[in-house]
């Protein structure tokens, strides 16, 4: 197998520049190993070869004539979230298989600016909702670690691309852990930015108070090089929000002695697989070591992070799931008897199980005389556990815990039950709730399976992240491990 | 909190879902599962706690109102299951 498809991007970027090999090679090497192994880890819902091909012929123009950008030329795998103009964009489901969109969205555009390229769109859980990628209308996705595992969700195609070397890294959204859930069951570094960070446009919407793109890679540096291209203030999204982008590779070799670390008492407690905990205490051990301080605290209310986020989720993909209507774009019933038959049916037919048991639950709790007893009481406890960070970034610079209770389990195990795939939730869909930015970093094994450390930062302070994550990397290895040296 | 079969259809009506009859016994359990789990919300007191909808608060930001996007209906409607003369085709609402 050729080298090249587990190399970073820093060091793509250097053997672009240096004339070691050209983007058309790399392309074509990621490409001819997508071929081979893809049909095992079903990570691409598309690829997107003579695109890719013709866009990395471009890139070595650019090269050859000295007006390359940072990524000018490096191959990128999309999750099928993200609308391209031009080639499919499913979202993982039935409704929008044959769904060609009009346009770019920003995210895309950006790295289309920067004239990257574009290998193809990873599988997701339709409509980004779930934690298994087994609610995929295009089949589940396998872990790389272990193929009779899950990789995550929702962004699980993603984090099987990246960990296969399908692609150097990826993009991925992340409404309640969709990025760093599937990051640590693969064993790669995933960032969730703060809320209004990286533009919605073009993005398709699950639960939009909630969601938010970010990279997906092998390295915390890697991650700071996609964040810059991704980040940025887009008038066409309406929350997001205006504010200067530091340069987030300058301060990734800040010195961590003094950063304040908090380990939330309620992130060690009792769920917590014991192999996982001890990988965790070894990582919070290294940071030590690099002369940070460790505080223990208090984040009271995440108790009710999950009812919490799964009322606020639901109710807004109910809401942003109605322009599914078979009238636009996207499936259409066959025969329609008349207006409603076409729109029940047409959905009916598009949507899924679980999209369908998400939808159901939103629109009940948003229909007349319930709003104040689900929606409005979810949106009063976002605020208690907002706040619950708030003190906490008082005290501490970064806060750090597990990424998930356990390591990836095995595909079918939790799919009959939803509500027990809910509960895997419970370390990261606080940070949704609260706006935050988090990170997944690999700590370690369990089982034979990645462990993710979980850091989450204070509003737009993605380089601080960064930087902790960068100088957790700088001394350990477990970033560098590939499924197939295991 | 236990949804009825009743209940269901109703939900599926308002959320405009077609579902087959014989999931809906599996959807009332599900889904009274999940309100369960939902009804957690109620062990903490939320009395004069504003609600968030923003995470920092943000207002909408507003804008002029002008015309900014270009025209792009055939476009758009090349996507779309059925077009005629450029308008969107469905069954006659109006007899």
């Amino acid at each position: 197998m050729n080298k090249n498809t587990n190399a970073t991007i820093k060091e793509l970027q250097t053997g672009l520049a240096q004339g070691t090999f050209s983007s058309a090679e790399i392309t074509s090497d990621y490409l001819t190993k997508i071929n081979l192994l893809n049909p095992d880890i079903n990570a691409f819902i598309s690829i997107t070869r003579e695109k890719a091909l013709e866009q990395a012929k471009a890139a070595d123009q650019l090269i050859a004539d000295g007006k390359a950008s940072a990524l000018t030329g490096i191959p990128l795998a999309h999750k099928d979230i993200f609308c391209t103009d031009g080639t499919t964009t499913t979202c993982g489901s039935r409704m929008l298989e044959n769904f060609k969109a009009p346009y770019n969205a920003n995210v895309i555009q950006n790295f289309e600016n920067q004239h990257a390229v574009m290998l193809g769109k990873t599988n997701m859980d339709e409509f980004a909702m779930g934690s298994s990628n087994e609610n995929s209308f295009y089949g589940p996705v396998k872990n790389p670690w272990a193929l009779d595992s899950v990789p995550g969700g929702s962004s699980g195609g993603s984090a099987a691309a990246v960990a296969a070397g399908l692609a150097p890294a990826a993009t991925g959204t992340d409404t309640g852990g969709s990025i760093r859930q599937p990051a640590a069951f693969c064993g790669i570094t995933g960032l969730k930015p703060t809320y209004g960070r990286v533009s919605r446009y073009g993005m398709i919407a699950y639960a939009s108070s909630l969601d938010q793109g970010g990279p997906m890679a092998h390295t915390a540096e890697d991650c700071a090089i996609l964040l810059q291209t991704m980040a940025g203030f887009d008038k066409r999204d309406s929350t997001s929000m205006d504010k200067e982008i530091p340069d987030y590779s300058a301060s990734l070799n800040n010195d961590l002695s003094g950063l304040k670390i908090g380990l939330p008492k309620e992130y060690f407690a009792e769920g917590l697989n014991s192999d996982v905990a001890r990988n965790i205490d070894e990582a919070i051990s290294q940071y030590q070591k690099l002369g940070a301080e460790i505080k223990d605290i208090s984040l009271p209310n995440s108790k009710i992070a999950i009812p919490t986020y799964y009322v606020v989720a639901m109710a807004e993909c109910s809401s942003n799931l109605s322009r599914f209507d078979g009238v636009r774009f996207g499936h259409r019933c066959d025969d329609p008897k008349d207006l409603e038959d076409l729109y029940k049916r047409s959905r009916g037919e598009g949507f899924g199980e679980e999209v369908k048991r998400r939808i159901m639950i939103g629109a009940y709790t948003l229909s007349a005389g319930y709003y104040d007893a689900f929606y409005l009481k979810a949106q009063k406890l976002r605020r208690l556990i907002s706040q619950d960070f708030s003190q906490a970034f008082e005290e501490v610079d970064i806060i750090a815990g597990p990424t998930t209770p356990e390591v990836a389990w095995k595909t079918g195990e939790k799919s009959a039950d939803p509500v027990s795939m809910y509960l895997q939730d419970i370390y990261t869909i606080s940070v949704n709730l609260a706006g935050l930015p988090g990170m997944s970093v690999p700590a370690g094994f369990a089982d034979g399976k990645p462990v993710g450390l979980q850091l989450i930062g204070n509003y737009f302070d993605e380089s601080r992240l960064l930087n902790a994550a960068h100088q957790f990397q700088q001394h350990t290895d477990w970033h560098q491990m590939s499924p197939e040296e295991k | 909190m236990s949804l009825k079969t009743e209940d269901v259809k109703n939900i599926a009506h308002l959320a405009r879902l077609a579902i087959d009859d014989d999931a809906v016994t599996d959807y009332a359990s599900d889904l009274s599962n999940i309100l369960d789990l939902v009804e957690q919300m109620n062990q903490v007191d939320t009395d004069n706690v504003q609600p968030m909808a923003h995470p920092m608060d943000a207002q909408q930001r507003l804008r002029d109102d002008d015309a900014s996007e270009p025209d792009q209906r055939d476009k758009f409607q090349s996507i779309a299951p059925d077009v005629e003369n450029g308008l969107y085709r469905v069954p006659k609402v109006i007899e």
